[in-house]
């Protein structure tokens, strides 16, 4: 057999032994990226949610704070004194703790870094934050508090 | 410009860089120079291969099981979510148990195969003995995993199962107790099982899988008597790699193809949670590996009523695992490299026995 055609026919073998190759990684490892991604892919679902609803009366009493999942995010829901509402996504923007609000200080403070956002507008006040929390859309109606996306 | 106290290698391929501190090339001398014998039974010496490879799998489906099964109260409800929730968890599950049971089977035919080939003559007594080891570790593996979805189905084999340690005169009912971890099978049981299963079995499992893999690579593959007999100039042989690498991964592959199809078409049941108030449904029976014991206990326990049937079972099991372990201590034909008929006999008639039994047990369930 001429050289030539011995070397297209190993060339096209191993091409062919790596075609199938890929094609055995892939069809195991994409099965198996789904099933260690569940949980990711499950909140990812529960993230597509657009509001959430608190009964008023669950809600602490004005100058206080509750937090409430907005699907899988931590959240809070501030009461102010004169009644109205603020709701933030309560992951700082920083390093990814969780934010807590103090009424003594008016201000939304996170612990890990000394970050300090405004209580109103979620915007940075001093410390490391890049950017201001993520604020909801609050509504309150008929005894019910409907935070959604802005 | 000082020179630097750490010169380039005189070669600066990946390669030559390895090859200096592992000895890459001195290995695949090695691997080349090792050969393989090459006979009318070397279909055989496949399955010990395959064996490994169904071990392989199972354990990396079981560390994949292992990301969400919860032992103990929770062990249904998370076999459950693995299997309806969890995307492509009831691939994962279902891979796990096929490969469990095709690996029962690929022990089973590389120790028949083994026995037939007279394979645990001298200096192979060890390979033999340490093989045995790893059937009954596996059968371990087999019986406690079996529990750990704690369905009905589960519940009732593993409440089955452990009467028979607790037969034994005496210590039997302690034993038992021990490893039910109470009077009657439940979360401690599931509990417990899952602990042998992933960790003490593992642990077990891995020193003597390794001592046997040395004795292979030690000793080389056994031949028959009858290729043993023959003129050196007669006798074939094929390098080790790549020729029967290649066929091993070829046969790997196969076992591959074949756990995926029956995982995919014959996805694995998960029955209703195992409830210690409801009766046990008709035709509860073990997995087929334990068939021929459960159904050979069964008839025993007709011939002899109460107790003495289960004792004369177990005297009998006990009487039959001693002659199969110390085979390569009597039969003294096939060490003097003679076919041994005997031997070959008593075989086929182990074989028969296991056979008869775990038909008979399917076919009066």
């Amino acid at each position: 057999m001429p050289e030539g055609d011995s070397n297209t026919r190993r060339t096209l073998l191993k091409s062919g032994v790596g075609v199938m190759g890929v094609c055995y990684a892939s069809a195991l490892g994409y099965p198996v990226y789904r099933y260690m991604a569940t949980p990711s892919i499950r909140a990812q679902e529960q993230g597509q949610i657009t509001s959430v609803s608190i009964l008023e009366k669950d809600l602490p009493g004005v100058g206080t704070a509750t937090m409430f999942l907005f699907g899988p995010r931590p959240s809070l829901l501030i009461r102010h004194e004169d009644g109205t509402y603020s709701a933030f996504d309560a992951v700082c923007t920083h390093l990814g703790c969780t934010v807590r609000f103090e009424p003594e200080n008016r201000r939304i403070h996170c612990p890990c870094h000394g970050g300090v956002y405004d209580m109103n507008t979620g915007e940075v006040v001093s410390g490391p934050p890049p950017r201001a929390l993520k604020s909801y859309h609050v509504e309150a109606a008929d005894g019910n508090v409907t935070v959604s996306r802005t | 410009m000082a020179t630097s106290p750490f010169p380039e290698p005189k070669s600066s391929g990946l390669y030559e860089w390895l090859d200096e501190r592992l000895s890459l090339t001195e290995m695949a001398a090695f691997a080349r120079h090792k050969t393989v014998p090459q006979h009318k039974q070397s279909f055989w010496y496949y399955w010990g291969g395959i064996s490994l490879f169904l071990f392989i799998l199972q354990l990396l489906t079981g560390i994949l099981l292992l990301v969400y099964f919860r032992p103990g109260k929770d062990s249904f409800e998370s076999v459950r979510q693995i299997t309806y929730d969890v995307e492509f968890g009831w691939l994962v599950r279902s891979a796990h148990s096929w490969s469990a049971n095709l690996m029962v089977f690929a022990v089973f035919v590389h120790m028949f195969s083994a026995f037939f080939m007279k394979a645990y003559r001298k200096p192979r007594e060890f390979g033999w003995w340490s093989g045995l080891a790893l059937l009954g570790l596996v059968l371990v593996f087999g019986f406690s995993g079996y529990l750990l979805p704690m369905d009905e189905l589960s519940y009732f084999a593993t409440k089955v199962g452990l009467q028979i340690p607790d037969m034994i005169p005496g210590i039997g009912p302690v034993i038992t107790a021990l490893i039910r971890g109470g009077p009657d099978v439940g979360e401690a049981t599931v509990q417990r099982f899952f602990a042998l299963h992933v960790v003490v079995l593992p642990l077990l499992f891995l020193p003597v899988l390794m001592f046997h893999l040395y004795l292979v690579q030690k000793h080389g593959n056994a031949v028959p008597p009858s290729v043993e007999k023959l003129p050196a100039a007669d006798r074939r042989s094929i390098p080790f790699f790549p020729n029967f690498f290649a066929m091993d991964l070829a046969m790997w592959l196969i076992a591959l193809n074949v756990v995926t199809i029956l995982a995919t078409l014959f996805p694995w049941e998960l029955g209703s949670p195992a409830s210690a108030l409801s009766p046990t449904p008709n035709g509860i029976h073990p997995e087929w590996y334990f068939m021929s014991q459960f159904e050979a206990l069964k008839v025993f326990g007709n011939i002899l009523p109460g107790l003495s049937g289960e004792i004369f079972g177990m005297v009998v099991f006990g009487a039959v695992i001693a002659f199969w372990a110390l085979v390569p201590l009597y039969d003294r034909d096939s060490r003097a490299g003679q076919r041994a008929r005997l031997a070959t006999w008593a075989g086929f008639l182990t074989l028969a026995g296991i056979l008869f039994f775990t038909i008979l047990g399917y076919a009066t369930l």
